[in-house]
This record gives C-alpha cells, structure tokens and sequence, in this order.
C-alpha cells in the first residue's frame, strides 16, 4: 500500500527495513508463548550431591571442565566432580531396571538441557550410562 | 589522464540473474555435501586413514593462494606505483576477498568437528603454522577490507599507498603460511623443503592473475562496459612472467629432488611412477605452464585474445592440478620408516594410497568456489568497484587520437 | 687377622642340609616373584602415582620391543589394544567399516630385507617422541605431550583437522570417520576427531601395564620408566643394542626396537 504513494526511494527503504526489523522480533519471541513445562529433574541415589544443588545448576559446567583438564592434561583422576562420579549416582533406570542412555529423553542430563535447548557434546565420546565393573567390551553397539 | 569514474553494474538482465541463481543453487548443494559430511562422518568421502586430506582442502589451498596472488595487481598500482594498475585495483581487491572467503569455507565445513570453530578461534597452539594462519587470514580479510575502504572513501585516498604496503608484506607472510603448512613437515618425502613458502608465492602471484583476467573481462564484457586489449596484452606479459617464475622454481625444487639419493623413491613417483607423473607432465607442465607461454609470447599467438584468454584458463588448471600432485600426491606415497626392507601391513605401509574423490567433497570444493562467485558478483553490483570504462582514450595516458588505438567492445 | 679374611674363613664353613633347602626355597621364591613382576605391576613404590597426583616431568615412560621374539602373524598385542581401547569392533548399518577407514592404534609390520632378505615383525604404534611433530603442528593444542612423556590428543579441543596425522612420521594416528557405536568409560572416543596410542594412560596412572605388554606371551614388549636408571627397562636398554625408527629426524621416540 505503501509502495503506491509517491514516497521517495530513501523512504520506502526505511519502512522496509522498519518493517522487517519488528516482523523478526516478533517472530523469535514466540517461544515466550510456548506452553513448555517446567522440567522435572530425576531424584538421585544418595543423600546429597558432592555440591549444593544451586552451586551445582550454575556452575557444574565449570566443574567438569576443569576436572576434565585436570585428568587430561595432568592425569589427576581424583573422583569428587568426575564425570563418572555424576553418572554414578545421577543415572536414571528404565522399566527393565537398565540405566538409561544419552538418547533417552528420560536421562539426567536431558530433563533439564532439552528444556534449556543447550546440545551436550559429552556423550558423543563419553559413556552416558553408570560404570558397570568387567563390562564386556566387546558388546554390540548401545542403543 | 582524466579521472575515472567507477560505477556499479546494473546487474538487472536475465544473464546476470541466471547466472546469480545458478551460484546460489550450487551454494546450497555444497552446504548439503558438508551437512551430509558432518553428520555422517568422513567415511562417506574418499578421504581415508592414508588420505588424510583431499579434494576439499586442494580446492581450499588453490583459492587461499589465488586470493593471496588476486591482490597482486592493486599492491602493482598502489605500492608500486604503476599507474594503469590503479583503476584496476578495487576489484583486485574484491577477488581476493571473494576468493579467500571461498576457500576458507570449505576448509571449515571439511574439519571433523566443524562446531568447534569457536574453540579453534580461542586456543591457539602458536608452534603450529595453521594457528597462525587462522590469524594471517582473519587479519588479510580486515586489511584487504580497509585498503578497499581508502580506494573507495575520497579523502581517504591519501592511505592507498601505506594500507597497500601493509597488504603486499601482510600478504607475502600468509602465503609463506600456507606453504609452510607443507614445507614444514619432516615426515613425507614430497614435503619438508623450504621452497614450498617461495613457490607457494610465486604460483599465487600466477593463478591469482590468470583468475583476475579473466574475471575482469568476463565483468567488462557482460555488463558492455569498454576494456582496453592493450591492457589484457599488459596482463598477459606480466602472467607469462609469474608463470615462467613457477616453473623455474617448480624445476629447481625437482632437480634438487633428484640429486639426492634419499629422495629418489618419491622423485621417481612423483615424475614416472603414477598417476601424478601423468597429472604433473600433462596438465601441470605442459597444459598449465608450457602452453600457455607459448599462447602468450610467441609471435604467431602473441597479442590475440581469445589464445590470451585460453591461456589464463589452462593456467588456472595447471597451478590446481599442481595443488593436487602436491597434496594428494604427497600423501599417496607411503611413509619410509625401514628404508632398508620392503614393508607390508594391514595399515598400509609400504603401498602407496589410493584415493578416489567422492561426490560430496566435489560438491563441497565447487560449492567454495561459488562462495566465491556470489561474493564477486554481488560486489560490483552493490558498490563501484569497476571503472565505467577501461578503454585506451580513458586510462592510457600516451593515448593519442591519432593513434586512433582499437578499443575493445 | 683381617675382616677381609675372617669373612673368607665364613664363607668357608659348609652349611647344613635345612639350611640350604630353606635357602633355596627362599632364593626361588624371590626369583619367581622378580621374573612375574614386570608383567604385571610397573615399577617400584618409589614411583607410584595416586590419583590425585599429576603426573610427573621426572617420569618419561618408553617401551623396549624385542623384535627378535615377534612372530609373523601374531596379533596378540593388537587384539589387546583393540579390545583394551573399544576400537576392535568399528562398525557402521551393521557392517564392518573398510579397512582404509578403519582406526588402527598399532598395526604388526612385517619386513624383509631389500638386500639382505632377513625377514622382521614388529608392532608400530604412536611412539611417543619427545620432540613430537604432531603436538608442535596442532593448530588448537590438542595434540600434547604430558609431562611424564606420553603423547595424547585432548579430544575436548580437537577439532579434526587431521595435521598431526600429516606430520607424524610414523603414521600412528586414526581419524574416527565414522561414529562411535561403543562408548568405552575409560576411553572416550567419538567421531571427527583424531586418536592414536596412548600408552594405555588410564591402565599406567592406577600402576598398571598397557595391554600390548601385559597380552604378549613371548614378552616381547617391555614397558617402564626410562628416567629411572634402576627400572628394568633401563637396565634393559643400557646393555642391548636397540634403536629408534626413523631416528636421523631426531623426534626421539619412547619407543625403542632390538633386533632391527
């Protein structure tokens, strides 16, 4: 409509790029709208985690990464904020009584980062599942 | 000389549409190669565990060296000071943005883990030459970007020539980078030679010309712009130079080779014993470099100019096959740990690895080289890089109208 | 009379049948125990690393490969590492991957002598230099070198360029092109990035041996620390003749052959 008065070139290419500015803050707002439930986090075995919950939801990142230097670079395999550790303790056991893998949406990891939209990188080379001892290696391929 | 006035294509005929669309359609399959790659993993490739790197990465590698050699012919005008150079530069300028990015694309979408880009832009290992190319290419971008800006911003004019000097030395180091990332290795035979740097330099300063040639005629003969035959002739001679200098060192390099004893095995390999003999003689020597000196300097087809541009094409192919006989070639051959046995293994010692490029990496590779395309193409519609004519009477300042010299239409 | 002299009289004095049952039972005992020893735990306390420990620049761990006790056609140490390290089944919709793109930490080389016709088997694997080309080319530092000697790649920071692979000079590293199907607790491994041997690191930092050595029945394969001089390995390779392949590039690989 706009285009059909006699509006010079400067102006109609203002209102285009006005236009499309607030078009795509609308449109990447709309999860706002979205009905998404508040994620429920799986309870652990133990009493309690190796860190308050609070620091843990913020900060465990920080930990496994700098553990993750630790026993990579250095070859400090001290257990507190190990990887295994978590597992250990945080895994999620199905119907037939089988910890869960990374590709369940039920495990650990995923109640809160599908939520969260973050992707985890871990589990593409680490073990999603507790340490079991003496586990074949030789076992078909995980689901 | 009058000043010239630079303007932007119209860019609105159905040519330059097609043409747009075609490079944005072979964009999006190369995108599909790489996600396909990615997501799949490299076995979908040709690359192997004795092929390390492939098709991608000599496609990468050409246009990397192109763009470095694209700048050459602004940094003649402005740090030389070679005056029919300069209308010349804007769009020498744009090449070796367009061309860099291009190459730089595929060799991002070909890493293993290319999500990881931020972690290769904040851990930098500075022993290794490709951190510190990650940098020499990132910085060539910003400063090729600004010495546009001088050509293009009036007052800033005064800085063509300081930016220009910054880009030529800027641009000498990437290249030494580039092939340092081969000349540095002691493990392959066909590498670990100090050479690679300067013949590296001198091949981009060849394909990065024959590319400019033919770009800029293409850009003056479909927007039906003017462009001077005795300037494509003035291209031409200075690409026969650049040529003649990669085959000097390319022959040194080999003959070098060849006196040693140690090196006989990759040598004999290299220049008789496989396919790569057959790429090296046949497209690399006499297609890429023989030929076309022959197009440009003997008197039967000196001066014409379809020959001319014939001959920038076959240079063009022959400085990408001689990529590929490096890259590829240098792998194939087998890694001498027991000089003195003959070896064999399950994990291929001893043999020499064969290697088929795949479709996707294809894809990949032109999908680069249309990065590029799309870059050049949408440049010169949206800003002025290209003077409004390059005829003789505009930019020669000897022309004479009595000479009444032929203008090219 | 002198000290030296009384102790030769001693010596003298034969000793009487239990004594020298118990001697020899005891002499046995000790012997059995040395010769079991380094095929099963490493070193001696002295060195010992707990977990929280880093490791330590005073190691430099190597390997002595007796190639005069490698049959052709013996895989044992290979079948050890692929079956140690979760790369021995690498499969993709089912089927075994291709050879060329197969993972392979170590490999047995079988060799002839151009000239002299002597034919040799030996295992290759990562050799874990101490000038190693592959840490010195990674662009992101991923490739390094711990400070007890041995060679890893940090596959958190790998991003898959595969230079360490063009720059080794043996040829020791895989690049994983396909994914990974086993995740393995004590060897991540994952698609897109680069792998190759790692001395069995998680088996040597709870003082254990790498699988190679401790899979070996010929004992072809020995494995401490070179830092110490009373470490058998050092022992070892102060009296026979071994060397480094491809020495003259002065990488100064852990690795060391006899009989080559």
């Amino acid at each position: 409509m706009f285009f059909s008065l006699a509006l010079n070139r400067q102006k109609q290419q203002h209102f285009s790029i006005m236009a499309v500015a607030v078009l795509f803050c609308l449109f990447i707002s709309l999860p706002v709208f979205a009905d998404v439930p508040f994620p429920k986090v799986p309870q652990a075995k133990g009493k309690k985690c190796v860190e308050e919950t609070a620091f843990m939801r913020r900060n465990h990142m920080e930990l496994l990464m700098h553990q993750r230097d630790d026993t990579m670079r250095k070859g400090i395999r001290t257990t507190k904020h190990s990887l295994q550790g978590c597992l250990d303790c945080h895994a999620v056991y199905n119907d037939e009584n089988m910890p869960v893998t990374i590709q369940s949406e039920k495990h650990f990891c995923n109640s809160c980062h599908n939520y969260a939209a973050v992707k985890i990188d871990c589990f593409g080379c680490h073990n999603s599942k507790p340490f079991v001892k003496k586990q074949p290696r030789t076992e078909k391929p995980e689901i | 000389m009058k000043k010239l006035i630079y303007q932007e294509i119209e860019g609105k005929s159905t040519s330059y549409i097609k043409v747009a669309a075609g490079l944005i359609a072979t964009i999006l399959v190369g995108l599909l190669a790489a996600y396909y790659m990615e997501h799949n993993g490299h076995v979908v490739t040709g690359m192997n565990n004795q092929i390390v790197w492939g098709l991608p990465h000599v496609f990468a590698i050409f246009m990397i060296v192109a763009a470095s050699g694209a700048l050459n012919i602004a940094s003649i005008g402005s740090v030389f000071g070679k005056t029919p150079y300069k209308p010349l530069a804007p769009l020498s300028a744009l090449l070796s943005i367009a061309l860099l990015l291009g190459g730089l694309s595929i060799l991002l979408l070909d890493l293993g883990r290319p999500d990881r880009l931020i972690v290769a832009m904040t851990h930098f290992n500075f022993k290794s030459i490709f951190a510190w190319n990650i940098i020499l290419y990132n910085g060539f971008l910003a400063i090729v970007a600004v010495y546009i800006w001088t050509m293009m911003e009036g007052r800033f004019n005064k800085y063509t020539k300081p930016v220009g000097i910054a880009a030529f030395i800027w641009r000498l180091i990437l290249t030494t980078g580039t092939g340092s990332i081969f000349g540095f290795l002691v493990a392959r035979e066909a590498y670990d030679a100090a050479i690679m740097a300067p013949m590296f330099i001198v091949l981009s300063f060849s394909v990065g010309l024959a590319i400019y040639l033919l770009v800029l005629y293409a850009a003056y003969k479909y927007s039906d712009r003017p462009l001077s035959e005795k300037l494509i002739n003035r291209l031409k001679n200075l690409l026969g130079v650049f040529v003649g200098g990669v085959l000097l060192l390319v022959t040194i390099f080999h003959l070098t080779n060849l006196y040693a004893a140690e090196h006989s095995g990759v040598e004999h390999f290299t220049l008789n014993g496989s396919s790569y003999a057959f790429m090296f003689w046949v497209f690399q020597i006499f297609l890429g470099s023989i030929l076309p000196l022959v197009f440009f300097y003997h008197p039967a087809f000196a001066n014409q100019l379809k020959l001319t541009l014939l001959g920038a094409g076959l240079v063009i192919v022959g400085g990408f096959f001689q990529i590929y006989v490096i890259v590829i070639g240098g792998q194939a051959y087998p890694l001498e740990l027991f000089p003195e046995y003959d070896v064999s293994s399950s994990f291929y010692d001893g043999e020499v690895a064969l290697y088929f490029p795949s479709l996707p990496e294809m894809l990949l590779g032109i999908g680069g080289v249309a990065i590029a395309g799309v870059i050049v193409l949408f440049g010169v519609k949206l800003l002025k890089f290209l003077p409004v004519s390059l005829a003789d009477k505009d930019i020669d300042p000897h022309y004479n109208s009595q000479n009444k010299v032929a203008n090219k239409k | 009379m002198t000290d030296h002299e009384n102790s030769a009289k001693n010596l003298l004095k034969a000793p009487d049948n239990k004594s020298r049952r118990k001697f020899i039972g005891i002499a046995s005992g000790v012997t059995g125990m040395t010769l079991l020893a380094p095929g099963i735990f490493l070193n001696q306390v002295a060195q010992a690393k707990t977990d929280a420990e880093a490791a330590s620049s005073k190691v430099r761990w190597g390997m002595l490969i007796d190639t005069n006790k490698c049959k052709s056609g013996c895989n044992d140490c290979v079948s050890a590492c692929a079956d140690e390290n979760g790369w021995k089944n690498q499969t993709r919709n089912n089927e075994e991957l291709p050879n060329e793109v197969r993972v392979q930490w170590m490999r047995k080389v079988e060799l002839k002598g151009k000239k002299t016709g002597r034919e040799v088997s030996l295992p290759v694997m990562c050799q874990h230099c101490e000038k190693p080309p592959c840490v010195d080319v990674c662009p992101t530092g991923a490739s390094f070198k711990r400070d007890d000697g041995i060679v890893l790649v940090d596959k958190h920071t790998c991003i898959g360029c595969r230079y360490c692979m063009m720059a080794c000079p043996y040829k020791a590293r895989s690049f994983v092109h396909s994914p990974v199907e086993f995740h393995d607790d004590y060897m991540p491994r994952g698609m897109g990035t680069v792998e190759s041997c790692t001395f069995c690191v998680h088996l040597v930092d709870k003082n254990k041996s790498p699988a190679c050595v401790s899979s070996c029945n010929e004992k072809a394969i020995m494995f401490g620390d070179l830092n110490d001089k009373n470490s058998d390995i050092s022992k070892r390779v102060s009296q026979v003749a071994s060397r480094q392949i491809r020495g003259d590039l002065r990488t100064d690989p852990g690795v060391r052959y006899q009989g080559l």
